[in-house]
């Protein structure tokens, strides 16, 4: 075990117009151990950067994904969502044995045969935002009119939400993920949401259809009262993610026209950008040794997906774009039994974006400097407030 | 000619579905969404892309067995 005192660091973030992950990442893997940083609440936690590591603390059971736990980090604005104590089924916050009932409860409906089922569904719903766009000028902005949108309409699809309530939903989870919202507005707004999941999960029990949610009744498995909380957790771990992997794609492939339509396209944006960062929040329950490097019980570590994903030692030239290399082992949706259960049905939607975007709209251009983009840089994930585009 | 064996465990499996999009021709998941395998041993090239498998599954349920 080393015998010097670990550094204490700032919590990295990016430079403005930066694509890439935070230039501190590269120095914290090159040092042995592991660094504290104060996160913006002011609690200490470990900063985890290399790739081994980081599939290491994902895979610890001595660590913990709870945050019932004293110790565990909190990152961002709070009131965006009940705290997820207060619900039910919200089983990204669960350890085995608790979570594998939910995990094996939801996989029949993620499996690649079962997700590949969704593809017609989804072509349509970007088509159909692509007429809108069309029929709307020759500029929108992509976040609002497209990004946001579509995986929000998929989730509707995925949860049978009836075509009558989608404007209501997704005026919705609009107010969640929009910055200019008020707290009191995404409160509100969260508190619809959770209002209508449950009137989704009662007309469902009396007109089942052929949907997750009335299988997932059906099945027993899961009472009512969870499935309504998985209901929330599938439509807030999958619409911010997916659109800002969406938006910041279209500028990585505006920015690298080469590889429109290349074979690895998704898996690279996905390794590249790594939107989801600092998402997969951890805690130790017993010391434990990561990288060298002592972590006592109780305190809190944050796995960087961004760095373990531009890790040298791992991929190489890792710095640059390069969907010919093979990409899979990345840990965008993180690692171990919490690792993305809708990854199968993001591969479909980022696959069919930008296969059908760029083929509509081949003059497709950025109507602002990339410097000058409306980046999120503070938030939980990375992503963009706007994308103004031309064509 | 070298085999390398497939050894899976449904039970570790968390139906992420990895090895299914890399080498669909020696993994598939059952209608519980775990792991399975279609081919038991596989030879030459196809052992690059159960080895990508291996390393790609985030509950380290695929193993192989040279030889
Ligand atoms: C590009 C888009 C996405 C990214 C980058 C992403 C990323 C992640 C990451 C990093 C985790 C692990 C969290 C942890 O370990 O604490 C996760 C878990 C999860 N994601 Fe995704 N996600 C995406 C899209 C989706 C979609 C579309 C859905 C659902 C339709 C979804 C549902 C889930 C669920 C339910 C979990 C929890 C799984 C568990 O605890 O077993 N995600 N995601
Ligand atoms: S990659 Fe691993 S976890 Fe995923 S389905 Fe295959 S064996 Fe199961």
């Amino acid at each position: 075990m080393p015998t010097s005192d670990p550094i204490s660091i700032e919590f990295p973030t990016r430079r403005r117009g930066q694509l890439s992950p935070p230039d501190e990442y590269a120095e914290l893997r090159a040092r042995p151990g592991l660094v504290k940083s104060a996160l913006p609440n002011g609690s200490t936690v470990w900063l985890v950067t290399r790739h081994e590591d980081v599939r290491t603390v994902l895979t610890d059971p001595r660590i913990s994904a709870s945050p019932t736990h004293p110790g565990f980090p909190t990152i961002g604005r709070n009131g965006t969502v009940p705290h997820p104590d207060q619900i039910p089924g919200w089983f990204v916050a669960y350890d085995p044995p608790d979570h594998t009932r939910f995990r094996k409860a939801l996989i029949p409906e993620f499996t690649v045969r079962r997700v590949g089922e969704l593809r017609p569904a989804v072509q349509r719903i970007v088509d159909g935002r692509i007429d809108a766009m069309l029929a709307g000028g020759t500029t929108a902005d992509l976040v609002a009119a497209f990004a946001l949108p579509v995986p929000s309409l998929i989730i509707c699809e995925l949860l049978g939400v009836p075509r009558t309530d989608r404007e209501l939903f997704e005026s919705r989870t609009q107010v969640l993920v929009t910055f200019t919202s008020t707290d009191d507005e995404r409160d509100a707004a969260a508190q619809d949401l959770l209002l209508y999941i449950n009137k989704l999960i009662a007309m469902k029990q009396r007109f089942p259809g052929r949907d997750l949610t009335s299988r997932l009744l059906r099945a027993g498995v899961l009472t009512p009262k969870e499935i309504s909380g998985v209901a929330l957790l599938l439509l807030i771990a999958g619409h911010e993610t997916t659109a800002n992997n969406i938006a910041l794609g279209v500028v990585m492939l505006l920015l690298n026209r080469q590889w429109i339509n290349a074979p690895g396209v998704v898996e690279e944006v996905l390794r590249y950008l790594s939107v989801a960062d600092r998402v997969a929040l951890r805690v130790a329950v017993e010391d434990v040794e990561i990288g060298g490097q002592l972590i006592r019980a109780g305190e809190g570590i944050v796995p960087l997906g961004a760095s373990a994903n531009h890790d040298e030692g791992t991929f190489g030239h890792a710095e640059q774009f390069d969907p010919s290399r093979s990409a899979r082992h990345h840990v965008a949706f993180g690692y171990g039994v919490h690792q993305c259960l809708g990854q199968n049905l993001v591969r479909i939607e980022m696959d069919t974006v930008f296969g059908t975007l760029f083929r509509r709209i081949p003059t497709l251009e950025l109507d602002q400097a990339v410097e000058d983009l409306p980046f999120k840089y503070d938030g939980v994930l990375f992503g963009l407030h706007a994308l103004p585009v031309r064509w | 000619m070298n085999v390398t064996r497939i050894n899976v465990n449904a039970q570790r499996c968390i139906g992420a579905g990895q090895c299914v999009l890399i080498a669909p021709e020696v993994f598939d998941q059952t209608d519980e969404g775990t792991v399975t395998v279609l081919a038991d041993t596989v030879d030459g090239s196809a052992q690059g892309v159960v080895r990508e498998a291996v390393r790609a599954c985030p509950s380290k349920s695929i193993s192989l067995t040279e030889g």
